[in-house]
C-alpha cells in the first residue's frame, strides 16, 4: 500500500460529478490522495476507462446456503476448474464457485466490494469464515429478519422501539451490515410448510401481516440510523401475476431518509410478472418501472436472468419448493429456527422456453424503463438469475439496441407478444453503467461516507481500469468490444494495491468486513433484557452466550457505529 | 473457576451448555454432559512428547525434528494421502487443504467411512433439512432410522428432538410421536411409539413401500415387506401424513448397509414427497463433533465435501476412486498423514497393512491404534479444551469451541502451519 500514481486514466466517477475526464489518480496508504512523491510507482492507464471499484449490492457468495449449493453440485464444481497460478489457489465451480473462485473472478471484472444478500443470523459465523477466504473484495452481510421471532413478537405488540432494539442487538451480534427481509412472514410460515400469498395475509403463528413487518422494519431501520435501508425480497416471488403484490409493497414505503432510499427492493425482475398462470404469463415491467419512477424513495436491482445453467438459492424456502415442483430436479431446503428458511435448486434458463425468455426480457426492461440509473442497479441476484460472470453481456445488452434485437431473434418466438422490450429504443451510456455498477450501489448502501464508490481524495483506493478507450468504441454497434472490455480489467486496484491484472490475481489480498453497531441506550440493550434472554434460552438450540460472532472471525474489519433515536 | 456454556468436543450434537469446574488448570467437574463427553473432558491420558521410530524402536524427539521429518516424508512422496480432520477445528482444516494443494495430495476425511453415501445421495436429489431447533420447536413426529441416539448421541433426544422443550408443545413427551426403524430392538427402539423391525438389508424395500403408499399406490405393496407387516407401514404413513412436522434422523444403519447411497436417496425422496402433504425434514446423525466442519471447509475451499485429489493440479472428486479406503486398497499412497482421527481402529485390514508399510505420520494428542502403524507421532493440544476454534454441529450450525485450560502443547493449526511452510520451502515456493 505504498504510493501509486495512476496516470492517463479516463475517469467516470458519477458521485464526484466526473463524466469522462483524463486524469491522474494518486494513492497512498490505501486511499486516494491529492499528490504523491516522485518515488511513487507509476502505472500508465493509457487513456482506458477508469471507474471506482465495482460494488455488487446483492449477491450470494458466502455462507451456509451458498456452500450447500456447492456441496450438492459436483457437476457445477466440475464446470469451472482452474489450477494454481502464482498466488492464486486451485478453484472449482461455475455458477457457485469456491470462495477463491468468486474472489478472483469478481476481481477480474473490477469488483472490489460484495454484499452477501442473505445471512441467517444463527449461521453468521459461517458467512464470516467464507469472507476471510474471499480476500480481494470487502464484505458486507445482510442479516435476515423475515422470520425473527423476537422481532415479529415486538411488531405484534406494536412496540417499534423494541423492534429496533432487537434488530440492533442481532446486527451487532452477528456482525451484519443491513436488515434483510426475504418473503417476510412467508419463511416463518414455511416452518409448517405454509406460505403467505401477499402483503395483506395474516401469518399463521403471529397476528400480523407482511405489511406490518415491512412497515415496522423500515421504521425501526430509520430509528437506528443504519447506513443502508431495509433490503427487501418481496413476497410472492416468481408467481404469475405477482406484480400487483410488488406494486402494493412499493406503496407502503414512506420517504424517510434524505440521503438515500427508504427501501431497497432486490431482484425485481422476479417480482414483475403478469398473467394468471404460466399459459398467459407476461411482463409487467412497465407498471413496476412507472411506480419506481414516481417514488424516489425506492431503489431496485434488476435480478437479470441470462440463458444457461445456474443454481438458484434463497432464504425463500417455500418459493424454492414451488420451483422444485416445476423442475423436478434436486431440491435442498434448510430452515433456520426462529429466524428464516432457505432453499436451493439448480436450473437451466432456456431460450426456447417462453417463460424463461420473458424473464430475460423483463430484467432488461426494468433497467431501460426506470429513468434514473440510481434507482435500478445491475445485478443477476448472483447466481439466481445468472452467474455474475454474465455482467459484461448484460452491460452490452443495455448499451445496444442492436445487440438486444440480435438476441431477441434467438428467444422463444411468442416472446414479442408478451413483453415490451422490442419497442424500447433506449441505450444506456457509459455514465449510466458506472452508476448501475458502483456509484448507485455506494449511495444505496450508504457507504460513500466510508470512502466507497468514488475517486476523489479521501476515498478508498478501489479502482477498476478497463482496457477500452471510450472515444474509440460505439457501444451501440460494437457491443462485442464492450463485452470484451468489461470482462477483464487491465488493472483492478484494491485499497491502493494492484490485486488483479488481465484476469489474474496478483496477490493474496486481505478483505475488510464492514458491519454496524447501533449505539442503543442501556434500557434497549437486549443483552440484559430478561424476557428476551428467557425466550432465547428456551427456544433456540444454542446458548445465547455462544450466539454472537466473536472478534476472531472479523480479521480486518470496520465497525460503523450509528447514533440511534431510541 | 466455573466456565459455563462450553461446547462439548465429542459428537455431532455439539451441546454447548456444558459447565466445567477448573482447578489448578485441570478440569475437575463436568455438568450437563453425557457420559461420552464427560469422559473426554476428564481424560488424563495423552502422549507427552513427539515420538519417532528409529531402528525399529520408538524414541522421543523434539517438535522441530518431528515436523522436519514429516515435511521431508510428505515432500518426497509421489502420492501423499492426508486423512482424518473430524476431530479438529476449521482453522486447522483450512491449513490442511492448503497443505494438500501444495503437495498435490489426496485429502479425505472420516466422512469417507461414515456419511459418504449420504452425501452422494444429496448430490443426486438434494437435502430437505433444517437446524435442530426447528425439530425441537415444531416436530410432532420424529423418526430415527438406522441410528441409536440414546447410546451414540445421548443428549440428542433431550436437547433437540424427542424430549426437548418446544414452542408449539404443551407437553413434548405426550405430544410427540416417535418411530424407530432398526434391525434390532435398540435402546432407542424401546422408547418408540412404533418400532419397525426390518430384516437386515431391507431398508430400501421399506422406503419404497412407504413412498408408494404416500403416492396413493398402497395396492402394489405386498402383505409383508422385509419382515414388516403392511398394516404397520400403513399406520406409519398415516402418522406421517397427519403430522404437522415430521423429522427423520438417520444413521450408518441405513447409509452403510446394503444399498448404501440408494437407501438415502430413497429416504430423501420419501421426505420430498411428504412435503407435498405436510412439513418434513431429514437429517444425518453425524458422528465426530466437527466432521461436518471439514465437509464445509473442503467445499468452500475446493468445491467438494470429501475425497478431493489435487494430484492433477485441479480439485478432482470421484468417490469410489478418490475415497480413502479405495485408494489404500489399491496401495497407491506412498506416504500418509493422519490428523484427528483413528483409522487404525476402524479401517479394513488391507488398508491398515498398507498404511503400516508406508511412512505414516499421526498428529493426535493420544496414543491410539493408529500409533502402531506410524513412523512419527506429534502430540497436540486438545481442541475445545485447550484450543479455541470453529466446529459445525451436525445440522450446519457453527459454534466456537472454547479454550478452558492452558497447555504447553502446540495446536493442530500451529503444527500444520509449520509443516506447510517447510513443505513450501522444500518445494522452492517459500
Amino acid at each position: 500500500m505504498g504510493e501509486i500514481l495512476l496516470k492517463n486514466a479516463w475517469v467516470i466517477d458519477p458521485i464526484s460529478g466526473i463524466n469522462g475526464e483524463l486524469m491522474d489518480i494518486a494513492m497512498d496508504g490505501g486511499r486516494i490522495v491529492e499528490d504523491v512523491s516522485g518515488k511513487a510507482e507509476v502505472i500508465d492507464a493509457q487513456g482506458f476507462l477508469t471507474l471506482p471499484g465495482g460494488i455488487d449490492s446483492h449477491t450470494h457468495t458466502s455462507g451456509t446456503k451458498v456452500n450447500f449449493g456447492r456441496y450438492m453440485s459436483p457437476e457445477d464444481m466440475r464446470a469451472g476448474r482452474t489450477q494454481k497460478k502464482g498466488p492464486m489457489h486451485i478453484t472449482s465451480g461455475y455458477s457457485v464457485p469456491t470462495t477463491y473462485g468468486n474472489s478472483y473472478k469478481y476481481s477480474a471484472l473490477g469488483y472490489t466490494c460484495l454484499v452477501e444478500g442473505a445471512m441467517a443470523p444463527l449461521e453468521a459465523r459461517h458467512t464470516h469464515e467464507e469472507f476471510a477466504f474471499t480476500p480481494l473484495q470487502d464484505s458486507f452481510a445482510n442479516a435476515l429478519f423475515d422470520g425473527n421471532w423476537g422481532m415479529l413478537g415486538a411488531i405484534e405488540e406494536g412496540d417499534i422501539k423494541r423492534t429496533a432494539a432487537i434488530i440492533a442487538w442481532t446486527l451487532s451480534a452477528v456482525k451484519g451490515f443491513a436488515v434483510k427481509l426475504t418473503n417476510p412472514g412467508g419463511t416463518e410460515a414455511w416452518g409448517f410448510g405454509k406460505n403467505v400469498s401477499c402483503i395483506n395475509q395474516k401469518m399463521p403463528r403471529f397476528d400480523i401481516t407482511p405489511t406490518e413487518i415491512i412497515r415496522s422494519a423500515i421504521e425501526a431501520n430509520e430509528l437506528l440510523n443504519l447506513p443502508h435501508s431495509v433490503h427487501l425480497h418481496c413476497n410472492n416471488l416468481g408467481t404469475p401475476g405477482n406484480y400487483t403484490c410488488t406494486l402494493g409493497t412499493f406503496d407502503l414505503v414512506p420517504d424517510l431518509n434524505d440521503k438515500r432510499q427508504t427501501l431497497y427492493a432486490t431482484h425485481v425482475q422476479f417480482h414483475s410478472y403478469g398473467g394468471s398462470g404460466w399459459s398467459d404469463f407476461s411482463s409487467k415491467s412497465e407498471p413496476i418501472a412507472r411506480k419506481v419512477n414516481m417514488r424516489p424513495q425506492i431503489v431496485i436491482d434488476m435480478g437479470q436472468v441470462m440463458f444457461g445453467r445456474t443454481t438458484t438459492m434463497t432464504a425463500d424456502g417455500p418459493m424454492e419448493f414451488n420451483l422444485y415442483r416445476l423442475h423436478h430436479d434436486k431440491w435442498s431446503n434448510h430452515d433456520v429456527e426462529l429466524e428464516t428458511g432457505s432453499g436451493i435448486i439448480p436450473v437451466n434458463y432456456r431460450r426456447k422456453n417462453l417463460v424463461n425468455s420473458i424473464m430475460w426480457a423483463i430484467g432488461l426492461e426494468l433497467a431501460l424503463l426506470v429513468e434514473s440509473p440510481w434507482q435500478c442497479l445491475l445485478t443477476t441476484d448472483n447466481p439466481n438469475g445468472a452467474p455474475f460472470v454474465k455482467y459484461p453481456e448484460i452491460i452490452a445488452l443495455l448499451m445496444s439496441k442492436k445487440y438486444r434485437d440480435a438476441e431477441f431473434a434467438t428467444v422463444h418466438q411468442d416472446t414479442g407478444k408478451r413483453v415490451p422490450l422490442p419497442a424500447i429504443d433506449r441505450e444506456l451510456t457509459w455514465h449510466d453503467i458506472a452508476v448501475m455498477t458502483r456509484a448507485g450501489q455506494a449511495r444505496a448502501l450508504g457507504i460513500t461516507g466510508v470512502g466507497k464508490g468514488y475517486l476523489l481524495p479521501g476515498a478508498e483506493a478501489d479502482i477498476a481500469v478497463y482496457p477500452m478507450r471510450v472515444d474509440d468504441i460505439d457501444p451501440a454497434q460494437q457491443y462485442e468490444e464492450v463485452i470484451k472490455g468489461f470482462s477483464q480489467t487491465e488493472y483492478t486496484i484494491k485499497r491502493g494495491r494492484v490485486v488483479s491484472r488481465r484476469g489474474d490475481a496478483l496477490i493474496h489480498g486481505e478483505n475488510t468486513t464492514f458491519w454496524v453497531k447501533p449505539e442503543v441506550p442501556p434500557e434497549y440493550d437486549m443483552t440484559h433484557d430478561e424476557r428476551f434472554k428467557e425466550h432465547f434460552e428456551r427456544y433456540y438450540s444454542i446458548r445465547m452466550s455462544n450466539y454472537p460472532v466473536q472478534e476472531e472471525y472479523l480479521h480486518r474489519n470496520y465497525c460503523i457505529r450509528t447514533e440511534t433515536d431510541l | 473457576m466455573i466456565v459455563e456454556d462450553v461446547p462439548c468436543p465429542f459428537c455431532g450434537c455439539l451441546c454447548d451448555d456444558i459447565t466445567l469446574t477448573v482447578k489448578n488448570n485441570r478440569i475437575v467437574g463436568v455438568e450437563n454432559c453425557c457420559v461420552l463427553g464427560n469422559a473426554k473432558f476428564l481424560s488424563k491420558k495423552r502422549l507427552k512428547h513427539p515420538i519417532m521410530r528409529k531402528d525399529g524402536a520408538w524414541v522421543e524427539v523434539s517438535f522441530d525434528e518431528a515436523i522436519e521429518e514429516t515435511a521431508r516424508i510428505l515432500t518426497g512422496a509421489n502420492r501423499p494421502l492426508l486423512y482424518g480432520w473430524s476431530g479438529t477445528y476449521n482453522e486447522a482444516q483450512v491449513t490442511a487443504v492448503h497443505l494438500a494443494e501444495e503437495l498435490g495430495a489426496l485429502i479425505d476425511s472420516t466422512t469417507s467411512v461414515c456419511h459418504n453415501p449420504s452425501i452422494i445421495a444429496i448430490q443426486e436429489v438434494g437435502h430437505p433439512g433444517c437446524t435442530l431447533g426447528q425439530v425441537k420447536n415444531r416436530a410432532d413426529l420424529v423418526i430415527y432410522w438406522g441410528c441409536n441416539p440414546i447410546e451414540a448421541h445421548p443428549r440428542h433426544l433431550s436437547r433437540y428432538s424427542t424430549y426437548a422443550d418446544g414452542y408449539f408443545f404443551e407437553n413434548t413427551v405426550r405430544d410427540r410421536k416417535v418411530v424407530v426403524v432398526d434391525i434390532r430392538e435398540s435402546e432407542t427402539a424401546k422408547i418408540a411409539d412404533e418400532f419397525i423391525q426390518v430384516k437386515p438389508g431391507g431398508d430400501y424395500l421399506i422406503l419404497s413401500a412407504l413412498r408408494a403408499m404416500v403416492r396413493g399406490r398402497g395396492d402394489v405393496v405386498p402383505a409383508t415387506v422385509a419382515g414388516v407387516k403392511k398394516e404397520q407401514l400403513e399406520r406409519v404413513v398415516e402418522a406421517c401424513q397427519n403430522a404437522s412436522y415430521g423429522a427423520v434422523f438417520f444413521g450408518l444403519g441405513v447409509s452403510m448397509t446394503r444399498g448404501k447411497y440408494k437407501n438415502i436417496r430413497n429416504a430423501i425422496e420419501l421426505v420430498s414427497e411428504l412435503n407435498r402433504k405436510t412439513k418434513f425434514t431429514i437429517s444425518a446423525m453425524r458422528g465426530h463433533y466437527n466432521v461436518y466442519g471439514f465437509n464445509e471447509v473442503l467445499t468452500w475451499m475446493a468445491g467438494y465435501p470429501f475425497a478431493v485429489d489435487f494430484s492433477r493440479g485441479i480439485a478432482f472428486y470421484n468417490p469410489g476412486e478418490t475415497t480413502v479406503i479405495d485408494v489404500l486398497a489399491r496401495k497407491e499412497p506412498d506416504a500418509c498423514l493422519v490428523v484427528a482421527s483413528d483409522p487404525g481402529a476402524h479401517f479394513p485390514k488391507t488398508c491398515i497393512e498398507h498404511m503400516a508399510a508406508i511412512p505414516t505420520i499421526q498428529i493426535d494428542p493420544c496414543v491410539n491404534p493408529t500409533t502402531a502403524l506410524c513412523q512419527v507421532q506429534i502430540p497436540v493440544a486438545i481442541t475445545g479444551i485447550e484450543v479455541a476454534g470453529t466446529a459445525y454441529r451436525m445440522d450446519g450450525v457453527p459454534i466456537r469451541m472454547k479454550k478452558v485450560v492452558e497447555t504447553e502443547f502446540p495446536t493442530d493449526k500451529q503444527v500444520l502451519d509449520r509443516i506447510c511452510e517447510r513443505v513450501r520451502e522444500l518445494n522452492g515456493n517459500g
